[in-house]
């Protein structure tokens, strides 16, 4: 495999060429704007919850292939988890973008998200990557507080 | 396709800069990113060298042997420099750590309490910039009408990304202080015709500060005969080391502007109530100046005088045609800025289809071809352009058209990835 290749795995190619869930949806509990200051790369993303468990990741955004991608594979592994197990996989994706090339990722918590081991290997796109994935996790923590006040309202 | 002129020998060039020969990802070195920062020759390095190894010491402050060469070699650079721009003598030049710093100079001058009455602002009065500056020739002037309360206006961009003078006369008026423009784009490319606009800010009494960070390096730059009254320049884009900068001002004007930092080395006298400020330029270089830094750009500013500012800005011009020629030939190419090598630079900023810059960048970088991507510092022209990003090849003295040849190959590759 060419060094071009590891970065552009076909299954990253795909989510960019064919991504899932794009589009900005509601209903939503919470929205969070990221942008990646260095190249104008931008996201918007929102989380809808029930009973503590993730029911739909709704985005829109500009920019390159590899964070066009890893949104895509953000909403495919989240929707339908528990915020529990959610946060635990944002967890393993973020050790492994932080972890140069030397986290051996587990497909079974990462699905398609594996793919981006390549990356990791490439540390001004590592930000490109994570983009989404940090905006769900700010997204799902405003969402917790809504759903917080929301409940002791009730 | 343009023959080099026969003056002009790329390949000695290229001998004096040992990055040249480096290869990466298993390719020979392409460096098309000098408008971020340029290579250095040899010369240069040689000069921090022996600068340190023969006659370090501080500038300015001793009696003894080696402060005293320093500080020769220190003035020396100084005048090297002064000449280079043409300036009427070396206090006109004040060296700062890049032009950042040399705007934020000018830029801190101007207050509601100034003395000099061409550095009053306040409510009422105008700044105006360009939409195609560097976010330092913007910041600068955004942060000094929030303090004074004073208006920042600017001049658009026509489709083919030169100033839109059109309104020149409404735009430059009895309430402008001062003009700050770009030179030279660094991300469209253009070359700014600045003779319409220094005779209207005259008109008006408006000040004129020129970015030069994208010219001096690039063509010979005169700055009588510019007829501006500030020009801001910085040494790493023009072979010269980090770190060293400077600005230029009529010296008039320069003993007019209050100090920017406060300390050792740019006082006369100091009590404990006041103090009085050293003549310019000593009275804008609080603390130990950049010295080897200041060193390495005189003998930058040697190399390029040895070879000779006309015959580097031909070499370039003729590179941007041969250029802009072989990049129309790539389908869906997009050249954002001028499409002729006519008052332009060798810098050429451009959208493959809707491929991101950073995927054109990092399959570019797989052959070898070091390009910049991104909004390059001066995002409101991406806006302008409806682009997020562009991706950018710049070019310079040791450029050379089998590099232009090894890009459009490489642009070729980025179309079959992701086509
Ligand atoms: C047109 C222009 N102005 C200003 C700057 C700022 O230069 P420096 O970062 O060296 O201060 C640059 C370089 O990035 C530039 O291209």
């Amino acid at each position: 495999m060419t060094k071009v290749d590891d970065l552009y795995q076909e299954i990253i190619l795909d989510h960019y060429k064919h991504p899932h869930g794009r589009g900005l949806r509601e209903p939503y509990l919470a929205e969070a704007h990221h942008v990646n200051p260095t190249c104008g790369d931008e996201v918007t993303l929102r989380v809808n919850l029930a009973d503590d468990t993730i029911t739909d990741v709704s985005y829109e955004g500009m920019g390159c292939s590899i964070s066009q991608a890893s949104a895509s594979v953000l909403h495919e592994i989240m929707v339908g988890l528990p915020v529990i197990e959610a946060l635990a996989r944002h967890d393993a994706f973020a050790t492994l973008m932080a972890g140069r090339g030397e986290v051996e990722p587990d497909e079974e918590v990462l699905g398609d998200a594996v793919a981006f081991a390549g990356v990791a290997r490439y540390p001004a796109r590592v930000k490109c990557a994570l983009l989404s994935w940090m905006a769900f996790k700010d997204a799902l923590a405003r969402a917790a507080e809504e759903s917080i006040v929301e409940g002791s309202a009730s | 396709m343009t023959a080099t002129l026969p003056t002009y020998d790329v390949d000695t060039v290229r001998a004096d800069f040992p990055i040249l020969s480096r290869q990466v990802n298993g390719h020979p070195l392409v460096y098309l990113d000098s408008a971020a920062t340029s290579q250095k020759p040899r010369q240069v390095l040689d000069a921090l060298r022996a600068h340190y190894e023969g006659c370090n010491a501080n500038v300015s402050r001793s009696v003894h042997t080696l402060g005293t060469e320093a500080t020769e070699a220190f003035e020396g650079a100084r005048a090297k420099v002064a000449a280079f721009i043409g300036a009427a003598r070396p206090e006109e030049v004040v060296f700062t750590k890049n032009s950042t710093e040399a705007i934020n100079l000018v830029a801190h001058a101007f207050s509601e309490r100034a003395i000099d009455p061409r550095f009053r602002l306040g409510p009422g009065d105008e700044i105006v910039i360009s939409e195609m500056e560097h976010h330092s020739n913007i910041l600068p002037w955004q942060l000094l009408c929030e303090r004074t309360g004073a208006t920042l206006r600017w001049f658009g961009l026509t489709d083919d990304g030169r100033l839109d003078e059109s309104n020149l006369d409404e735009l430059v008026n009895e309430r402008t202080r001062l003009v700050s423009l770009v030179h030279v784009s660094n991300i469209l490319g253009t070359a700014n015709d600045v003779g319409p606009i220094v005779a209207r800010a005259r008109q008006v009494g408006a000040l004129v500060m020129l970015d030069g960070s994208q010219s001096v390096p690039h063509l010979p730059v005169d700055v009588a005969a510019l007829g501006v009254d500030f020009l801001a320049f910085t040494g790493h884009k023009m072979c010269g080391p980090t770190g060293i900068g400077g600005l230029w001002g009529r010296y008039e004007l320069l003993q007019a502007m209050p100090p920017f930092l406060g300390g050792g080395s740019m006082i006369e006298t100091v009590t404990m109530q006041r103090s009085t400020y050293a003549q310019p330029p000593m009275k804008f270089e609080a603390g130990t100046p950049p010295i080897a830094e200041a060193v390495g750009l005189g003998a930058a500013v040697d190399y390029l005088s040895g070879i000779g500012m006309d015959a580097i800005h031909r070499h370039e011009k003729e590179l941007a045609g041969y250029a802009l020629d072989a990049l129309a030939s790539v389908p869906d190419l997009r050249v954002i800025g001028p499409r002729t090598a006519e008052g332009r630079g060798g810098t050429i900023s451009f959208a493959l289809g809707d491929i991101h810059p950073h995927d054109v960048g990092q399959i570019l970088d797989t052959e070898g071809v070091q390009v910049r991507v991104g909004h390059h510092c001066a995002r409101p022209v991406c806006v302008r352009f409806g682009v997020p990003a562009t991706t950018r090849a710049s070019f310079y003295l040791y450029t050379t058209t089998d590099e232009v040849d090894a890009l459009v190959r490489g642009l070729e590759k980025v179309r079959k990835v992701f086509g």
